[in-house]
């Protein structure tokens, strides 16, 4: 492995004394979590940037396997925790395709209501925490404050603050919590109140817009080679929201914007999260007050068998594309399930839009992404 | 799929009265300090508590019955459906002059649930037919070693309702007692 300074000297190329090679993580402030960043540098430009994964590997994908349909639900909530939910429902909905159910409406909508909630709960605290990287730490308190409101909701009705735990195939869990309208109209007011102060704090600061703008460029045609979605590559002018190309639940029945931006720098990539928040702030307004009667859950067997064959499913999360695959052999447990994750495609971007650019730009670069390491690693 | 309907950033560059940043400095200022006057959004934590939801999954506690006897049966079903693995049991047959102890035939002798490996799902009292575990709206404290997370029965056992029932009140919480189990 490397040190953690060392220089290479490079002979082919005359002139130029040495590179040095420095390791960002894997136990690093400037890294969300457990990321370990090989960098080559040339003074203060980088030259190369190599992600090494493993850090925090725990084999998700083979523990599903050991798993009933039931549980490998639960255990999906710690590959990108900060969309929990999200996660969860996109393993519901491939155990669904399998078992042939019959959502009831009501659990749709609960479903999307507590999507939209938590999407928004990410973006907080990846605007609190993108702004920490910036240098900016009062933005993240202002961020938690909101959040904190939406995890109150959760553990209203989920039981749980962060890893809610809360689909099962069919549905979900438990009933809405009596005050869940109320309170999350008091937050949809309290949001609506403090946008403002994000504006003002951030976004329309012209430091932080001289370190986003023109930095981190990504071109759309890289964007869809790289495999890049979610916010990412509708940064750069790629339509790859997945509740418009292939809407699940009811999302078709929802009045919503996808939002894009063309210009595919840093920028643009904030702008996306910042116009996503309201854009879901959009959709649980449109169903809050239609929450249909109902079942909350589909009746299904105790024991869950899918029948042999294929499945697979995709959600649109914080982060872009989740997609789950199932192959299942006719057991009560998966025979393989292989999740492909928003995280690993934008992560192997960085290389590509970090070469050239000064060091200080690449935590900016790596905060616009997006990165949630579990998920990246899983 | 490329798409026209992007929207252009705004990048012009900056004029003179921009680039010395102070104004934008001094409003971001602003902002922080009138929060000085405004309603706090913290809490002073160990003096003053939040309290959780009547539904949070907390750690486990295993029932009594309004007599004092205990619930569980040790039939395996929230070792079967626990996602984590981190129930383990071992089960007993009840002798004659313990009924009062044990509620069934069967019971418990060792019950152990390891708090490192639980994800708190809540698994296991969905699973039990005997209402005799549920998760309360506590959490585990913190502890020194590995081997203080492993909890036992005598730690996981709700307090004697006859012999101790204000701390049972307590343990109880806002838990409704269902009559036969």
């Amino acid at each position: 492995m490397y040190r953690q300074t060392e220089i290479i000297k490079d002979a082919s190329q005359p002139g130029i004394e040495g590179d040095m090679v420095i390791n960002v993580g894997p136990q690093h402030p400037a890294t969300h979590g457990v990321l370990h960043l090989v960098i080559t540098l040339n003074g203060e430009t980088i030259k190369k940037v190599e992600p090494h994964l493993g850090y925090i590997h725990r084999s998700i994908e083979k523990m599903c396997e050991s798993l009933s349909y039931r549980q490998f639900i639960y255990v999906t909530s710690r590959m990108d925790y900060l969309s929990a939910h999200i996660n969860n429902h996109a393993c519901a909905l491939c155990v669904e395709k399998g078992l042939q159910v019959e959502i009831p409406p009501r659990a749709q909508v609960i479903r999307i209501l507590m999507d939209e909630l938590t999407r928004i709960a990410s973006h907080e605290l990846w605007w609190g925490a993108m702004a920490m990287d910036l240098g900016a730490f009062t933005p993240f308190f202002h961020a938690f404050r909101e959040r904190e409101t939406i995890n109150d909701i959760m553990e209203d009705t989920c039981g749980a603050r962060l890893t809610m735990n809360y689909i099962v195939p069919g549905g979900v869990m438990a009933d809405l919590h009596p005050d869940f309208q109320k309170k999350t109209k008091e937050f949809i007011q309290l949001y609506k109140r403090k946008i403002h102060e994000y504006d003002e704090l951030v976004t329309g600061n012209i430091i932080f817009q001289n370190r986003m703008k023109g930095i981190g460029y990504l071109s759309p045609e890289d964007a869809v080679s790289y495999g890049c979605t979610g916010p990412t590559a509708r940064g750069s002018g790629v339509s790859s929201d997945i509740r418009k190309l292939y809407p699940y639940e009811i999302y078709d029945k929802l009045e919503f914007d996808e939002v894009l931006e063309s210009a595919g720098d840093s920028f643009a990539r904030y702008m996306i999260r910042i116009g996503e928040m309201q854009q879901s702030i959009r959709i649980i307004e449109q169903l809050i007050d239609n929450i249909p009667e109902g079942d909350f859950q589909a009746k299904t067997k105790a024991v869950l068998k899918l029948p042999k064959g294929e499945y697979y499913s995709r959600v649109e999360t914080a982060r872009g594309e989740l997609g789950v695959y199932i192959v299942s052999e006719n057991g009560t447990t998966p025979y393989r399930i292989k999740f492909r994750s928003p995280g690993f495609s934008n992560l192997s971007v960085l290389d590509h839009i970090a070469r050239g650019s000064k060091l200080g730009d690449l935590v900016a670069m790596m905060g616009t992404l997006d990165l949630v390491i579990p998920d990246i690693d899983r | 799929m490329l798409t026209q309907r992007a929207k252009q950033v705004d990048r012009r560059p900056m004029t003179g009265l921009e680039s010395i940043y102070l104004w934008n400095i001094l409003k971001g200022m602003m902002i922080t300090l009138s929060h000085l006057f405004k309603k706090k959004a913290t809490i002073q934590y160990p003096e003053q508590k939040r309290t959780f939801s009547k539904v949070f999954r907390g750690l486990q506690v295993l029932n009594r019955d309004a007599e004092g006897r205990e619930n569980c049966t040790a039939c395996g079903l929230c070792a079967v459906a626990c996602p984590a693995e981190a129930i383990t049991m071992e089960a007993a047959e009840r002798l004659s002059g313990e009924e009062h102890l044990y509620r069934e035939e069967k019971y418990a002798v060792k019950y152990e649930i390891n708090m490192l490996r639980c994800i708190f799902c809540g698994f296991c009292e969905d699973a039990c037919p005997k209402d005799a575990i549920y998760l309360s709206q506590t959490f585990a404290p913190a502890n020194y070693g590995r081997k203080g997370f492993i909890y036992k029965k005598e730690d996981l056992l709700i307090p004697h309702p006859i012999e101790q029932p204000e701390a049972y009140k307590k343990a109880l919480g806002e838990k409704v007692v269902k009559a036969d189990g």
